[in-house]
């Protein structure tokens, strides 16, 4: 590879420009009793913001998914109040073991893909785009019944094979920087890229108010932005991928308590 | 200088090679306000008035990790009485598109002078609060922060 | 469809320093960022916010671009009187956004 002292020279002076420092040993993959979720990582402002129902800016679609759970939709002229009755109580726990099995279709699916299949199931209503603003707030209000609930996803052993495929993905090597979610995420976490710190990837608080985003986005968002990082290109929203890798973070975050909505920067 | 640390997955030259890529996506914005523009902006607000040091603390972290949302909080010492007590506080700053951030028009029936809200900061800069008192006279204080940069935003 | 959290203390004894807080969501499009197609996505602000408290203006606000995506502003007032807080968020169209909230005074 001609290429290559070009690129060393390229990359020491990116080096210097972040401030990354010499060294960077490589950490094993975080032990379960050393699992941190990415709220610890933030500012203390930003875990302030989180931890404030009154000023958590997430809250707005918690609140926007509460006034659609009581609303007619579809054909049906049903609401999801109609057959769930209070969310506070048929909901609580629900997105913590989420994604699930789903057997008329012998594939797992995640929490926005049981909220439109229960739209076109039981209410006659078409589904809702992915990172829509109505089913970002559906999810983030039926997130939130289980917030402070620890994570018990990936039970059914039927997932097996989903959650297997997940693992594969997470840890292949991809895109024109053939880098793994691993790679970042499992061996270099609590170090900084630029200046953010890397994270331990658990997808504990989704869907989550980004700062960067300004916004409410999902865990596939997630997904996108870093798989644009590594220069790799996104699978499309709703793609069974994104499910499988959600399916293996989520059952190797078990235990963790759910976040939603949570704040990152 | 070692060339990453061997068998067990990322390189030391992956590790830049992804950084780069995250920085490759940020792109270049607008023509900003500047020191001048502030300076100006500070100026229609007080006119002629003297801006005098004190009575305002301007509460802001000093290192932000994100400039989308920056919390800020202004108190301003006063009794908040009927004869004594803040009209106006100003926010500016000097890097963003334009000087001025937020007016908050107070009376003596808010108790006391304290306001909060989030703002979003370009860049690293100075930030400049100024409190208008019933007597006619202006207060200042500012925060000097810095914004640090981002990796893998979206494009 | 505009959603706005707003947090009063449902009562509160008189003379009481209440503090107030106010989300709405909103962009706050700042006019100066490029969209996907490349050109600029139009400015949309909430420019003016006002509190009022049984019809007495008790705090306002001139917002601009720099304030944060879904703003928030928190403030005090004197609990004098049994009654309502209003809230108005308006934009640069002059489209206002409204939320109330009662208080008891005792």
């Amino acid at each position: 590879m001609s290429g290559l002292p070009n690129r060393k020279l390229r990359n020491a002076g990116i080096a210097g420009a972040l401030g990354l420092g010499a060294a960077l040993a490589l950490a094993p993959e975080a032990l379960p009793q050393e699992r941190r979720s990415g709220f610890e990582f933030m500012s203390r402002e930003s875990q302030v913001l989180q931890q404030d129902d009154t000023s958590n800016p997430g809250m707005l679609w918690v609140a926007e998914g509460e006034a659609l759970w009581s609303a007619r939709t579809g054909a049906s002229g049903r609401t999801c109040a109609d057959c769930h009755g209070d969310a506070a109580v048929s909901m609580k726990g629900v997105a913590a073991r989420y994604p699930v099995y789903f057997a008329e279709q012998s594939r797992p699916i995640d929490l926005q893909g049981r909220i439109n299949i229960c739209r076109e199931v039981n209410q006659n209503a078409t589904p809702l785009p992915y990172e829509s603003r109505e089913l970002l707030a559906l999810a983030a209000f039926i997130g939130k019944q289980s917030r402070g609930m620890p994570i018990t996803a990936g039970d059914d052993q039927r997932l097996e094979p989903f959650r297997a495929l997940g693992q594969e993905l997470y840890e292949r090597r991809q895109g024109q920087l053939n880098f793994s979610c691993a790679n970042c995420h499992d061996d270099h976490w609590g170090r900084k890229l630029a200046s953010s710190v890397i994270p331990q990837s658990h997808p504990t608080g989704y869907p989550l108010y980004r700062l960067e985003w300004q916004s409410v986005g999902s865990l596939q968002r997630r997904f996108r932005n870093c798989m644009v990082g590594v220069r790799a290109e996104p699978y499309p929203f709703g793609s069974p991928e994104y499910v499988n890798l959600e399916l293996f973070l989520m059952t190797r975050a078990r235990g963790m308590p759910l976040e939603t909505p949570a704040i990152r920067p | 200088m070692s060339e990453g640390s061997g068998s067990m997955g990322a390189t030391r030259r992956d590790v830049l090679a992804a950084g780069a890529g995250c920085l490759a996506l940020i792109v270049a914005r607008p023509a900003r306000a500047t020191p001048e523009s502030m300076a100006s902006a500070i100026k229609a607000f007080v006119g002629e008035a003297e801006v005098q040091t004190g009575k305002v603390a301007l509460d802001i972290p000093p290192l932000v990790e994100n400039g989308n949302s920056v919390p800020l909080t202004v108190t301003v010492e006063s009794p908040m009485t009927q004869q004594d007590f803040v009209r106006t506080i100003a926010i500016f700053n000097e890097k963003n598109p334009q000087p001025n951030v937020a007016v908050f028009h107070l009376g003596p029936r808010a108790g006391r002078a304290v306001v909060s809200t989030r703002i979003r900061l370009g860049d690293s800069q100075n930030i400049v609060a100024i409190a208008r008192l019933s007597d006619g006279t202006f207060w200042s204080d500012s925060a000097e922060l810095i914004v640090t940069l981002p990796a893998c935003v979206e494009s | 469809m505009a959603r706005a959290l707003i947090n009063v203390p449902s009562k509160a004894k008189r003379g009481e320093i209440i503090e107030i807080k106010a989300l709405v969501s909103h962009p706050m499009e700042t006019g100066y960022r490029t969209g996907p197609d490349g050109g600029l996505v139009p400015r949309d602000i909430i420019s003016r916010f006002l509190c009022t408290y049984n019809g007495e203006e008790i705090f306002s606000a001139d917002l601009f671009p720099a304030i944060a995506a879904n703003p928030f502003l928190s403030f005090t007032t004197v609990a004098t009187e049994s009654g309502r807080i209003a809230f108005r968020w308006i934009d640069d169209k002059g489209q206002a956004h409204l939320e109330t909230a009662e208080i008891v005074v005792e």
